[in-house]
């Protein structure tokens, strides 16, 4: 990462015919893939801005009718809208601590297995790469009380999995912690590889222990990635909606902001009220990625040369 | 004694990680070989072994059209993610261009922005521009996660290249783009390759999309196929045949994820934790 450009662009300095030559074909490189972008998802985004200030229905095209913020009046004085919002920061909470946790312990028997790395590592690709839907599916009939295994397995006859809402939710949990925790591994075990072997070694040959070696040496030292972590799956597990939607269809309380959308936009075909539940999710997301990155000091962008 | 007491914990941490990724994909195979009212024994095992479920999943017209049509549209999207994210990469990790920070920037806020949200703008605009229910229709709102996933993994990638070597050509009279394209394109294949696997397993996840945006088995895909399917007949518990139709969805996946295993985590892992 040391070959730099500050052999061109000097500040103040005309660029040369090469420099602005070059310059011309990065923008044409970039734009296409820039452009697409912004078209599909500025758009949209832009749209439901719009759609929002309006109470319409496809069903009933005629009947649409500026409202200005009046969906978003009704949205946030819904009960409903705050139990989903409430859930889906459950859900988000309990799986990325417990993956968190898991995650760095499978890092760290990743990094040190010499025997057997490339079985180890091919597994847990495949939570990895699994459709949702089907890791949804797999957990759902794991847990349901006519064709599981689960209550067998820990005696408890015939409870009923998706009966109730706190274990309803704690099955989305699991489905969910089981498909992602190999992608936040990963990025730990990256992390991992990049403090140095020394630093661990030197703190031994100090007297301390594995675990204070851990907490001191190790942890300290991973710290972004550890932040970049859980931020990339705290984002994606606040979108929880695939696993909702297979296991419990959002039954015993256990909608997800994500589904209260969809629900909203596709089931009752309610495009003003549903784009203001979208708009309000992006929001949060956006607020939280924010203060997140603000709080912790993360840089996610790290351009060469640009420091 | 000390040091073979470690290293036989971190072989049962080894063992207890392969069974807790496996188990559950065992645990479908396993139900998808189960018939009848053995789908209900509610044991792991079937007690008689049989492949009708997967019979019956390829006798399923929705499935198979669904399969095709999930392929299909995850290889188109990525392909058109691929040549332009490539392009776009290499302009990043490689030219002098403004606004570097800007383009990933937004690309990782694509990536990370909940999809639900452009799902009803689509919805209202594919049903008056004519692209609801067709593959195009699904193509498009992949781009948006399936673009900034393939910038992001090759911008990694190209910036770990050799690029002295483009000098070298630039040097012996090419000009930047037959560098481009006579020297970095050979070099630059496995990333790219990589960033392709890792885009189409994304692609080949989504149910979003394929759930707001179809209707018919014109481009209805695997996901959604397999959440809205009640079994071949109201009598039999739909668990085995969707258990095999999950099967037969998870064994390409299966296949890649072997094959590719030291390069897929590379990709993953090679944007996120620089810096």
């Amino acid at each position: 990462m040391t070959t730099d450009h500050e052999d061109r662009g000097v500040p103040g300095a005309r660029p040369t015919d090469r420099g602005r030559g070059e310059r011309r074909l990065a923008w044409w490189l970039t734009a296409p893939a820039f452009g697409v972008m912004l078209v599909v998802t500025a758009y949209p985004m832009l749209d439901a801005l719009w759609l929002s200030l309006f109470s319409y229905r496809l069903t009933d095209p005629g009947g649409r009718e500026f409202v200005g913020l009046r969906n978003y009046a009704v949205v946030l004085s819904d009960a409903l809208w705050w139990q989903d919002v409430w859930t889906t920061v459950l859900i988000t909470i309990v799986t990325v601590s417990v993956e968190l946790v898991l995650g760095l312990a499978f890092a760290l028997v990743m990094h040190r297995v010499a025997f057997g790395r490339r079985v180890v590592r091919t597994s847990i690709l495949v939570p990895y790469g699994i459709v949702t839907v089907v890791s949804g599916f797999a957990w759902r009939y794991a847990f349901s009380s006519e064709t599981g295994f689960v209550n067998g397995w820990l005696g408890l006859g015939d409870f009923a999995w998706f009966g109730h809402r706190a274990s309803s939710l704690l099955a989305i949990c699991a489905a969910e912690i089981w498909k992602t925790t190999p992608f936040l591994s990963l990025l730990l075990l990256a992390g991992l590889a990049q403090v140095p072997d020394e630093l661990g070694e030197a703190a031994r040959m100090d007297g301390a222990s594995a675990w204070q070696r851990l907490w001191r040496v190790t942890l300290p030292n991973m710290r972004a990635s550890i932040l970049v972590a859980v931020l990339f799956r705290a984002l994606d597990a606040y979108r929880v909606f695939d696993s909702v939607f297979v296991m419990t269809a959002g039954a015993q309380g256990t909608e997800s902001v994500s589904f209260l959308a969809y629900r909203q936009m596709i089931g009752r075909t309610a495009l003003g009220l549903g784009s203001a539940v979208s708009i309000l999710l992006f929001l949060s997301v956006v607020i939280f990625a924010a203060l997140f990155l603000k709080a912790l000091r993360v840089d996610l962008v790290p351009v060469r040369g640009a420091r | 004694m000390k040091g073979r007491g470690r290293g036989a914990v971190r072989m049962l941490g080894a063992i207890a990680i392969v069974a807790w990724a496996l188990l559950p994909v065992a645990w479908i195979v396993s139900l998808s070989l189960k018939a009848g009212d053995d789908i209900q024994n509610r044991r792991f095992l079937p007690t008689v072994w049989t492949l009708d479920n997967y019979r019956t999943v390829f006798r399923t017209p929705l499935f198979t059209s669904a399969l095709r049509n999930s392929v299909g549209v995850s290889l188109i999207a990525t392909a058109i993610s691929i040549v332009l994210a490539t392009f776009a990469a290499y302009a990043i990790a490689r030219l002098e261009l403004r606004g570097k920070r800007l383009v990933l920037g937004f690309a990782l806020a694509v990536a990370t922005f909940p999809v639900v949200s452009i799902v009803g703008p689509l919805f209202d605009l594919w049903r008056r521009v004519g692209l609801y229910d067709t593959w195009a229709g699904l193509v498009l709102p992949y781009l948006s996660f399936t673009l900034p996933l393939s910038i992001w993994v090759l911008t990694a990638f190209f910036r770990q290249l050799p690029w002295e070597l483009e000098q070298a050509a630039v040097m012996d009279g090419a000009t930047r783009w037959q560098a481009f394209r006579k020297v970095m394109v050979p070099l630059a294949a496995p990333g790219v390759f990589t960033a392709a696997i890792l885009t189409f397993l994304f692609a080949w996840n989504d149910f979003v999309f394929g759930i707001s945006l179809t209707s018919t088995d014109r481009a209805r895909n695997v996901p959604a196929a397999l959440a809205f399917f009640t079994g071949s007949s109201q009598y039999q518990h739909p668990a085995g045949a969707i258990a095999a139709a999950a099967v037969v969805v998870t064994v390409p996946v299966v296949v890649l994820v072997v094959v590719f295993q030291r390069r897929i985590v590379a990709g993953l892992t090679s944007g996120a934790v620089k810096g």
